[in-house]
């Protein structure tokens, strides 16, 4: 049973003006996030993963940047088609953000609770006391020990793993129906992201709320998401669910990033001689090759692959991939 | 569309590719600071090539021709001696510039000489070091300048100097707090783990990477130079005669002459004030320019 | 054989000043006791998360701080308390890669000028042979020695990572002490530099000292395991060993908090409750007891030791 969609986004084209020329940041992305769903957006830097959190925001930093095309349809409204304090309306109350920061992302004069208490009142008409009354119960959620004394203290007073639970529980303060993790855990120390994960898919599942989480660990996309958008360089290259992804990953970029990563040999099971790397580097997105922008670092590419950019093909039930010569693979 | 990327990208500079490109989009970014670089220039010119524009002798008297209205032969009309006002602003143009950048220049060396060892070595010299700079901003600048020309006697060498000593704690305390931050960055760990000397680090590791910020500093320290010379000379130290300074020019005409002879205080007045006016714009555009968190 | 590196209960404390008189209100005990040996050519891997002062160890090692008692023994020699004059020659011999590609170069000068400076440094070569040093490093690195003149920011930070490790064999060291080498490249570089290392090490019987908190890349990379938590050494194995059956319970929460990339393993993850403590106040007892499940009374008092458990497998703790 396939849940129905709560956010779709189709052709979203975002590009940035710079003295090195024009950045393509965002080069027509499509996907959907269903209900009750954990959608990974996976990638290295300059993929476009975080713009495209952004764009879905409208908060990609105009100028330089700007969204040129596509939509982004949050049950059924065109997003980029209202005005912006209709914008603000959504933003924390409808969709939510968690960045990767935490310590950054906070105020650091203003203590956590009111941090909380704030986002409730601007999108709910409620007394202070019932606002801080929810901050607490937030806290409580989020499992910060001793919450009602906790809403008191300021972010430099907390540990990096509890400013990242304060910030989640901002951001669902208001029971969004979608929230944005852009790499919410790669500042943290591995057993505290352990914690926070489980955190955010618990409390996922208490309420229903659709998560998309942007990393570029593929580890913790395994564990957490159901289904996976990979991109390259601007533009999407392969979509699958998560087993279908890990199983048999048909964009040779996919393939190649998989058996970059050491894996732990008792759970794997041997210790590799050696990585196999993907030669040469991501292109600059101001000065794309023409054609599939992975080529150069391709072992299967060919005439074909320079001379045009592959389109998102569904070459196995359910799992797409932009690529000539998806399934070459052995 | 193609046309609306088009504008945009030759906005954020995007065809700027040769020096030339890149200098005009500069100066379109930012057109006051362009202004200021533009009244510099023009005093530089007009002192480099003050011959060359000015036909009268700035320095000689002619009573005949004493407090002409500016026009006719006298530009900018003459003075209670009969000196052209025009040929003494144009050459006063050499002695600001001269006494300005010599100061400032000799300010900065050993500013960045103070407050390269105080952030590098710390400790009680920093401390020492420090102390002492706090005494000497805490002095008016001018005052400060005043006691050193008087105990030095008025010259130009003097009045350099006097200028100068002023200067130091401020270009000190940048290159200090930009060493203290550099002292942790990791190419400078680096160093140190290869064995290098103390002294090696300072010079060829620090020093590069301190400089920046100390040019905005500098230009800004330009105006404040050529208001002390000013006030140093309009105070009788300073540059002394026969030399046409635009100060000295204002203090033997202002109170006397303010109402019967206003050009003889008017050009000079415009002149410094111009002069500043240009270093200031420049040194802000700079700053703005060089500033890191603004790059790309 | 003499190891290249053997540490011998190094300690690094830093007091807490504060007040108007800058009085000792508390000490940091950032490094608390830790011994190690690494033989020629091996590598060992230090492993622990923030605050638990493995990249403290690295810079005492080096000297970039002064510890403040233990012994670090350079090819048999104890190199720390030795003054400056006399540590230089031992510079030679171990030298430094750094967690941060972008800071770790110095902006105003090009890559030759910073792989070709140890060589000057040290009067070990000038001219055209320092020049031809300079190539063969770049080469042995995997960058192209036409790029010498190049400045740091027209480098990617894959090959800016290249030229600081070109820079550390300039001189020929025994051992290369990397701190977090790899953490701040993307993934898809991870692997280029890893590989590299490794050949290198391969090649020129190079030690290293590799520090990280990415469990998988030390596994890949290393012979023994060392796992620091709070200043001390809770286990140390030979990498097979540690990994496969660790015995100390922060060994075992930190392999199962490791997210690994097969969506099929279902893996019951064994959270730890809490945040790391502060290293000014370090708990009684064992560190760990405040957010071990298995925590006793003994545990609260009583400093467990460093224990052979197998043959070349340490840990301490009171409960194996």
């Amino acid at each position: 049973m396939i849940a129905d969609p709560i956010l779709e986004v189709t052709g979203l084209r975002t590009v940035f003006f710079t003295s090195a020329g024009l950045v393509r940041a965002v080069e027509d992305v499509s996907f959907t996030l269903r209900r009750g769903e954990v959608l990974a957006v996976v990638g290295e830097s300059g993929c476009g993963k975080s713009i495209t959190a952004l764009s879905l925001m409208r908060l990609v930093p105009s100028p330089p940047g700007r969204i040129v095309a596509g939509s982004v349809r949050l049950e059924g409204r065109d997003l980029l088609a209202i005005s912006e304090p209709e914008m603000r309306a959504v933003r924390g109350n409808l969709m939510s953000m968690i960045f990767q920061e935490p310590m950054t992302s906070l105020n650091p004069v203003l203590t956590i609770g009111e941090q909380i208490a704030e986002a409730v009142r601007l999108h709910r008409d409620v007394t202070k006391a019932q606002a801080w009354e929810r901050a607490v119960e937030m806290l409580r959620r989020v499992r910060i020990p001793e919450p009602a004394q906790r809403a008191k203290e300021y972010p430099h007073q907390l540990s990096g793993g509890m400013r990242q639970r304060a910030m989640i529980a901002i951001a669902l303060a208001c029971d969004p129906k979608v929230l944005i993790a852009d790499e919410p855990t790669t500042a943290l120390d591995v057993t505290i992201q352990a914690q926070i994960l489980d955190l955010v898919l618990q409390l996922q599942q208490e309420s229903g709320t659709s998560v998309l989480l942007i990393t570029h660990d593929l580890g913790v996309v395994a564990e957490t998401a159901q289904r996976v958008v990979v991109m390259y360089a601007g533009r999407k290259i392969e979509e699958a669910s998560v087993e279908d992804l890990f199983e048999r990953p048909m964009h040779p970029y996919t393939h190649g990033l998989m058996r970059s990563i050491p894996h732990l040999a008792a759970l794997s099971g041997a210790v590799a001689e050696r990585l196999q790397e993907i030669p040469g580097m991501v292109p600059a997105l101001s000065n794309l090759p023409s054609g599939c922008a992975f080529a150069a670092r391709c072992g299967h590419a060919d005439a074909a692959c320079t001379a045009g950019v592959p389109p998102l093909v569904e070459r196995r039930p359910d799992h797409f991939v932009a690529c000539w010569h998806a399934g070459a693979l052995s | 569309m193609a046309e609306t990327y088009g504008r945009e990208l030759r906005r954020a500079g995007a065809d700027a590719n040769s020096p030339l490109r890149r200098l005009l989009l500069l100066l379109r970014r930012y057109p006051l600071g362009a202004a200021g670089a533009f009244i510099l220039t023009v005093f530089v010119l007009a002192a480099i090539f003050a011959d060359a524009i000015t036909w009268l002798d700035p320095l000689r008297t002619n009573a005949p021709e004493k407090l002409m209205v500016p026009g006719g032969k006298h530009w900018f009309g003459s003075d209670v001696m009969g000196r052209d006002i025009y040929s003494r602003i144009v050459f006063g143009a050499r002695i600001s510039l001269a006494v300005s950048l010599g100061a400032t220049t000799l300010g900065s060396v050993l500013g960045v000489a103070v407050g390269l060892a105080s952030g590098y070595l710390g400790g009680t010299f920093d401390l020492c070091v420090q102390r002492v700079m706090d005494i000497l901003q805490a002095l008016p600048l001018l005052v400060l300048a005043l006691v050193t020309a008087a105990a030095l006697g008025p010259s130009l060498t003097n009045t350099v100097i006097a200028i100068a000593i002023p200067m130091i704690p401020a270009s000190a305390r940048v290159i200090r707090s930009n060493t203290l931050a550099l002292r942790e960055a990791a190419f400078i760990e680096a160093a140190q783990v290869q064995g290098m000397s103390e002294w090696r680090i300072a010079i060829r590791h620090i020093l590069p990477n301190t400089v920046a910020p100390l040019i905005v500093l500098a230009t800004a320290q330009l105006g404040s130079a050529i208001l002390t010379e000013a006030s140093l000379s309009f105070l009788g130290l300073g540059i002394p005669e026969p030399a046409p300074s635009w100060g000295r020019m204002l203090s033997e005409s202002a109170a006397e002459y303010m109402r019967t002879a206003p050009w003889l205080v008017i050009f000079p007045g415009a002149a410094i004030s111009l002069m500043v006016f240009g270093t200031n714009l420049l040194g802000d555009a700079l700053r703005d320019i060089l500033d890191p968190r603004q790059r790309g | 054989m003499t190891p290249v590196l053997h540490v011998e209960d190094l300690k690094k404390h830093y007091p807490v000043k504060s007040g108007f008189l800058r009085r000792t209100t508390g000490t940091v005990f950032a490094v608390d006791g830790v011994s190690f040996s690494i033989a020629p050519g091996e590598t060992l891997g230090l492993v622990g998360e923030s605050g638990c002062g493995k990249s403290t160890v690295a810079r005492t090692v080096m000297r970039l701080v002064e510890p403040t008692s233990g012994k670090i023994m350079v090819e048999g020699t104890d190199i720390a308390r030795l003054p400056k004059a006399a540590l230089r020659p031992f510079r030679r011999e171990m030298q430094m890669v750094f967690q941060d590609p972008f800071s770790s170069l110095n902006p105003r000068m090009s890559a030759g000028d910073i792989v070709r400076e140890p060589l000057l440094v040290h009067n070990v070569a000038t001219g055209r042979e320092a020049d031809d040093r300079v190539a063969a490093l770049f080469a042995q690195v995997g960058l192209r020695p036409a790029q010498m003149g190049n400045f740091p920011h027209q480098f990617s930070g894959g090959q800016r990572q290249r030229i600081s490790i070109a820079r550390a064999l300039a001189l020929n060291p025994r051992l290369i002490v990397a701190d977090e080498p790899v953490s701040a490249l993307d993934v898809s570089i991870q692997a280029q530099v890893i590989n590299l290392l490794m050949d290198l090490q391969r090649d020129q019987g190079l030690a290293y000292l590799f520090i990280a908190h990415d469990l998988a890349v030390v596994e890949h990379i290393s012979h023994k395991v060392a796992v620091m938590y709070l200043g001390r050494i809770v286990e140390y194995a030979d990498k097979a060993s540690l990994y496969r059956t660790p015995q100390h319970p922060y060994t075992e929460a930190l392999l199962s908090a490791v997210p690994v990339p097969d969506p099929k393993l279902k893996r019951r993850k064994r959270l730890l409750e809490g945040d790391v403590p502060s290293p000014m106040r370090p708990p009684p007892g064992c560190a760990f007891h405040t957010r071990c499940p298995y925590a006793e009374a003994r545990c609260k008092v009583e400093a467990p030791v460093l224990r052979e458990l197998a043959p070349g497998h340490v840990a301490a703790c009171h409960l194996r």
